[in-house]
């Protein structure tokens, strides 16, 4: 039971219980012979029901029992009476062992067994249920076979409900009482049941579960059931396409590999080598089934027929929020070409959870392909210089029209409305580190509910304020409220075309690339991301990031600053593995090879597990410096750099920039310095 | 007013202690005692046990009640004094003193309640209940006399208000978390208050004065109003507190009317009371219990306890004169209503034995100063309290049997000075027939009229009155609410005075049942007379029973108090 003080043994307790270890140590050693001499007389059966009402933990006793029943069903004549007999007695061994210990895992299976063998004394189990709950009304073993108990006798989930009602009632600190809640609530909702509608039960149940939280804020159940309630509200379950890049009616401009001159400051223009640039679509969960048969592509660009999708970031999952294809063109050819994309046209996009996506969303835009000029430079990048005000006329921005939900979902309404009240409900909680919690996470969900301009982005202030209050509250969830700070923040940014422009440049010297800079806003996290797929060139540094999780939706990235910041190993670089346009990274003055224990290594497969690493080239050559640095080695060889600085952490030195190099042959800047020899 | 029937004379005739009246007090005395080994004989002049505390069948409370109103029974010395046969003494006749008055009894259906009469336990001195933690628990789990009594709690308490609602008392975490008339800011403080309370009772008990929080001395000082308004509790909550869970009587925002201004020490003392019987009994709902068969039970239990310790006891048996000797004018003993003489070395006696005025003038001073505890004071400021019983049929709230209803101070009527309580208790008390309930009412005053007007008041809130007196309102349309209140069978309205024991060396004398809701001031005294009487002797000294077999409780709703 919890709260309860454990007492240290008196001398006569210890005295009995060697005693009793003795007595148990005869007991089963005899238990162990008869078990192993497949012996099942009522006298062996007898020692084993000795044994368990001493010692309920005894797997091998309630197994041999199993058997042991199995063995006299099958000796006596099939008479019901008989059969009832010897199952009953297994019922009462086991209760007998459950007043013992009521926590026993073996006991309670072992009753489920007995009541699979169709065995049915349901008035009893609920009757027994109930002295074990109120022993101990949270014991989760009595809850679970509760809902076992229940699954077979067909007692309704309403009538289920109400006794979660009663216990809650009763003692609202019982988080297992709330957790069946939710599971009774999810099912009848998902029914559809009588008088089960999400718009009408969800803010009855807000109101239940209010009570506890006011009543006593300090208790965590309560919180538990509302986290569980908001989460209710705000999924909507149907996946929903939240962006794409290009956006629909935006212009690209598409070249070969080079700069392009004279090119507009109005369009973003895309490079590429290998004469492709990437589609990407932005869910707002997990989905899968993203093929060329659920999104068709009408254009004049040939040979884009059957068009791959990957998932991103890992391309062997089945379901991601990020889809991937590239599309090809040729360059030498300058022509403009419309691309009409139609997302979910026939079935087959489905939520991790099981939803089909049901709002097909078409989308038009317009590829000027420009000739190549074949001048390719390699000058170095500078995050300083070279760099264009923002042209507040540019079409990039249409990328931020986020696709409206409120046409796709028919009951969006009583959702704003319970996140309001909410909001009002929570504002009043006074001083309590989880009611400001909650009121933020609330201000979040509506924001993000909100479609209208004129009062977007009215609560990040009080968010951020918020949040701000909690790190100097509540020290030990420090990085937490930090890192919720952080996305508060890039939500902001980006909560509007006017607030994000602030932060735009044009970097002159590739094609007018669109540069986002986000530097020196102690920024512990990456968020917003699908709203800056446009972005190709991003300046991070000066922040107190430690990882780029969340990037590798940018597909469009070349140049990417992550200068003094708090990255501690290359794994944590492992998402611009799939930033396949990435030229430019600055990772200095980080906390590389500063630790020498990496808790993020688990991110980046092991060199144990990866039987390739170490077989090409660079591998045979080097053996010893790839198992040296071998997350520096996975990360860097699936890259295309041509700029990598990394000076000012522990890592750099001599060995390291030599080891770079041999990985990534086509580097061109390291640290500042030219490739020698090219 | 009794027929003394032929009586065998008493043997012995000499005791360390003659205890006359078998209420509350006087039992928990006799058990103390005879306890510690004193001779006892406990007499009593009603054919039933309980003195004041009784509880009767309504027949024997109409006539419990006329007989001890303010017309005084016949003087019983005008029955001839049979000779003493020791002229060592001199007897003083005793006279009776009513604590009724204003006593008003009526019937609205007396065929049915004849047919129950005897069904019924209606108590004396209601609405009275015992807190869980309080002290005359703890006395009957000393004594060993809770083996004579069985207990059953009170399911809900409400607070009234002059609308006819009936809003739930939220005194435990679970019952804030179910009010529905709490607002969650309300739900928020007030379960804010009642941790600080706990915190400040746990660091007061554990020495554990670093990590908890306490309340600070200066505040103890303060009136426990005031301090309730410093931690910013709202009106409605203060009052709630203030007179449905410390269950004071007088309005405390009002220093003109109020009589006792409590000190937050005090109010937090009632607080604990309260909140240590919530959890006492794992098998009690809340912090109340009720005594199946009615408040007599209790004395009777603590005089069973003496029977078994050696007490005689003698019911029916008045004493008609006080022994006092000649020379000294100490105290002797008493002559019986049979005529017997009996000596003891110390008298312990009910609130309504007094002596005559007009006796007292021919006695020496040192005789007036042995009887001086016996001679009815004239109080200034005389305090009353106004009770009243109520059968009806239904119940006062759906669902609900044994429920207490407070009525705080200006809730009913705005020149109510003092709290009105009632509570009601129902057949699985074993108090009256199925289907009816019996309501207990009281309020304190300062003179019949108005405690009488309150308490009526009080009654037309939550039944519906009896249709002669509804008479000149028979035009008003009665409005859907009123069709669901009970209806009034039978109604006793009377007023008792409140009497103080008083102790007087040999002679002592007993309070009357007091204006709370429970026993712990009657017990306290009983215990502290004892101290008195025997010295610093602890009560009950290795009475209590080695605890006995822990049998699961059969699951009919009856609380076993066991240590």
């Amino acid at each position: 039971m919890h709260g309860r003080p454990r007492n240290a043994s008196k001398p006569e307790e210890e005295a009995a219980s060697a005693a009793k270890a003795v007595q148990l140590r005869s007991l089963q050693s005899q238990f162990m012979t008869n078990h192993h001499d497949k012996i099942y007389t009522n006298e062996a059966i007898e020692l084993s029901t000795k044994l368990l009402e001493i010692n309920p933990e005894a797997y091998t006793a309630w197994n041999y029992r199993k058997l042991a029943v199995e063995d006299r069903l099958a000796r006596i004549e099939p008479d019901p009476n008989l059969v009832s007999a010897i199952l009953d007695e297994e019922l009462r061994v086991v209760e007998s062992a459950l007043r013992q210990n009521f926590k026993s895992y073996g006991a309670w299976h072992h009753r489920k067994w007995v009541l699979s063998k169709g065995h049915s004394s349901v008035g009893n189990e609920l009757r027994l249920l109930e002295k074990f709950q109120k022993l101990d009304s949270r014991n989760f073993h009595a809850w679970n076979y509760r809902r076992f108990v229940v699954e077979l006798t067909n007692r309704s989930e309403q009538d289920e409900l109400q006794y979660t009602d009663d216990m809650i009632n009763n003692n609202f600190s019982n988080y297992s009482a709330w957790h069946n809640r939710s599971v009774l609530l999810s099912s009848l909702l998902a029914q559809n049941a009588d008088g089960f509608m999400p718009n009408i039960k969800i803010p009855e149940e807000y109101d239940f579960v209010h009570s506890a939280i006011f009543t006593e804020p300090d208790d965590q159940s309560g919180w538990f059931y509302h986290l569980w309630l908001l989460d209710q509200t705000l999924n909507v379950e149907t996946p929903l396409l939240t962006s794409s890049w290009p956006s629909h009616g935006s212009s690209i401009i598409l070249s070969g590999a080079g700069c392009l001159s004279g090119s507009s400051s109005m369009f973003t223009t895309f490079c590429s080598e290998s004469g492709s640039f990437p589609l990407i679509l932005y869910f707002d969960q997990a989905v899968g089934g993203v093929s060329s048969s659920t999104v068709t592509i009408d254009s004049e660009l040939k040979g884009n027929e059957g068009l791959v999708w990957e998932p991103i970031p890992n391309k062997n999952s089945q379901v991601s929020c990020v889809w991937v294809a590239r599309l090809k063109y040729v360059s030498s050819d300058p022509c403009e070409y419309k691309v009409k994309i139609r997302v979910g046209n026939s079935p087959g996009i489905v939520s991790s959870r099981g939803y089909n996506f049901n709002a097909p969303y078409e989308f038009v835009f317009t590829a000027h392909v420009h000739d190549t000029v074949e001048d390719s430079q390699e000058g170095i990048v500078s995050w300083t210089d070279g760099f264009d005000i923002w042209d507040a006329k540019s079409k990039d921005l249409n990328s931020l029209v986020t696709l409206d939900r409120l046409n796709a979902e028919m009951d969006f309404k009583w959702r704003q409305e319970a996140i309001d009240s909410e909001v009002e409900c929570f504002g009043i909680l006074p001083d309590s580190k989880i009611g400001k919690l909650t009121l933020a996470r609330l201000l979040m969900a509506r924001e993000a509910m909100v479609s209208d301009d004129a009062v977007k982005g009215v609560h990040y202030e009080e968010i951020l304020q918020l949040y701000n209050d909690l790190m100097a509250l509540d020290s030990s969830h420090y990085q937490y409220y930090k890192d919720e700070h952080s996305k508060a923040f890039l939500h902001k940014v980006t909560s509007s075309s006017e607030s994000l422009s602030r932060h735009l440049l044009r970097y002159r010297d590739m094609n007018n690339l669109v540069c986002l800079r986000l530097n020196n806003l102690s920024l512990s996290r990456i968020a917003s991301v699908e709203k800056l797929l446009f972005v190709q060139m991003l300046d991070l540094s000066h922040n107190e990031l430690h990882s780029t999780e969340g990037l590798e939706a940018m597909q469009l990235l070349s140049c990417l600053n992550l200068s003094h910041n708090r990255i501690r190993s290359f794994s944590a670089l492992d998402s611009l593995r799939h930033v396949k346009q990435l030229k430019v990274l600055d990772v200095s003055h980080n906390h590389i090879g500063k630790h020498s224990v990496d808790t993020t290594r688990y991110l980046c497969s092991s060199p144990l597990s990866n039987s390739e690493l170490g077989q090409d080239d660079v591998g045979k050559q080097n053996p010893g410096l790839v198992t040296k640095y071998w997350d520096a080695y996975c990360v860097l060889r699936d890259l295309n750099l041509k700029q990598l600085d990394i000076a000012g952490n522990e890592i750099a030195g001599e060995e390291f920039s030599s080891f770079v190099l041999q990985v990534v042959p086509k580097l061109v800047w390291l640290d500042g310095q030219k490739k020698l020899g090219n | 007013m009794i027929d003394i029937p032929p009586y065998p004379p008493l043997d012995p005739s000499n005791y360390d202690l003659i205890v006359v009246g078998t209420g509350v007090s006087e039992s928990v005395l006799a058990a103390a005692a005879s306890s510690s080994g004193s001779s006892i004989l406990h007499l009593d002049p009603n054919p039933f046990y309980g003195s004041h505390f009784a509880s009767l069948s309504l027949p024997d409370l109409t006539s419990f009640l006329h007989s001890n109103s303010v017309s005084p029974p016949p003087s019983p010395s005008s029955p001839p004094l049979p000779p003493s046969n020791n002229h060592d003494f001199i007897s003083v006749d005793l006279v009776n003193r009513s604590l009724y008055s204003s006593v008003e009894i009526s019937s609205f259906e007396s065929e049915i309640l004849e047919e129950h009469s005897r069904r019924f336990n209606v108590d004396l001195a209601g609405p009275r209940v015992v807190f869980c933690a309080d002290e005359s628990i703890n006395l009957m789990l000393k004594s060993g006399a809770n083996n004579y009594v069985e207990f059953k709690s009170i399911d809900a308490s409400f607070v009234g208000d002059s609308n006819g609602e009936l809003r739930n008392v939220p005194d435990s975490r679970a019952a804030i978390f179910k009010d529905k008339s709490l607002t969650l800011l309300e739900k928020n403080q007030l379960m804010k208050f009642f941790k600080l309370v706990q915190s400040h009772l746990a660091s007061s008990t554990e020495n554990d004065d670093s990590t908890t929080v306490k309340i600070s001395e200066e505040d103890m000082e303060c009136p426990f109003v005031d301090f309730l308004s410093k931690m910013r509790l709202p009106p409605k909550i203060k009052s709630i507190i203030l007179y449905a869970i410390a269950m004071l009587d007088y309005d405390q925002d009002n220093t003109e009317t109020c009589r006792h201004l409590l000190k937050t020490k005090e109010g937090i003392d009632r607080l604990a009371l309260y909140i240590t019987s919530m959890g006492r009994f794992p098998n009690a709902l809340g912090a109340l219990i009720y005594p199946i068969y009615g408040q007599g039970e209790l004395p009777q239990a603590f005089c069973r306890r003496a029977a078994v310790k050696g007490c005689i006891y003698v019911l029916r048996m008045p004493i008609t004169a006080l022994l006092l000797d000649k020379e000294t004018g100490g105290y002797k003993g008493v002559r019986l209503a049979s005529g017997q003489e009996i000596f003891s070395q110390k008298l312990i006696l009910d609130p309504c034995v007094t002596v005559g005025l007009e006796s007292l003038s021919s006695l020496t001073d040192q005789q007036n100063e042995t009887l001086s505890v016996l001679v009815p004071k004239s109080m200034i400021n005389k305090e009353k309290i106004a009770r009243g019983v109520c059968v009806i049929r239904g119940s006062v709230k759906a669902n609900v049997s044994n429920a207490l209803v407070v009525y705080p101070p200006k809730s009913l009527f705005p020149e109510q000075l003092t709290a009105i309580r009632v509570l009601q208790l129902g057949s699985g008390l074993a108090v009256c027939p199925a289907d009816m309930h019996v309501l207990y009412l009281s309020t304190l005053c300062d003179n019949d009229d108005q405690g009488i007007k309150a308490l009526l008041s009080a009654m037309s809130n939550l039944i519906s009155l009896p249709v002669p007196e509804n008479r000149q309102s028979d035009s008003v349309v009665e409005n859907d609410t009123s069709e669901t209140k009970p209806i009034l069978l039978w109604r006793a309205l009377y007023v008792q005075e409140l009497v103080k024991g008083e102790f007087g060396g040999t002679i002592s004398s007993m309070p009357s049942p007091d204006g709370n809701l429970n026993y712990n001031e009657i017990v306290e005294s009983a215990v502290k007379l004892y101290e008195k009487l025997m010295g610093s002797e602890e009560l009950f000294k290795e009475e209590t029973s080695p605890a006995e077999n822990t049998t699961e409780e059969e699951n009919d709703g009856g609380v076993e108090i066991e240590d």
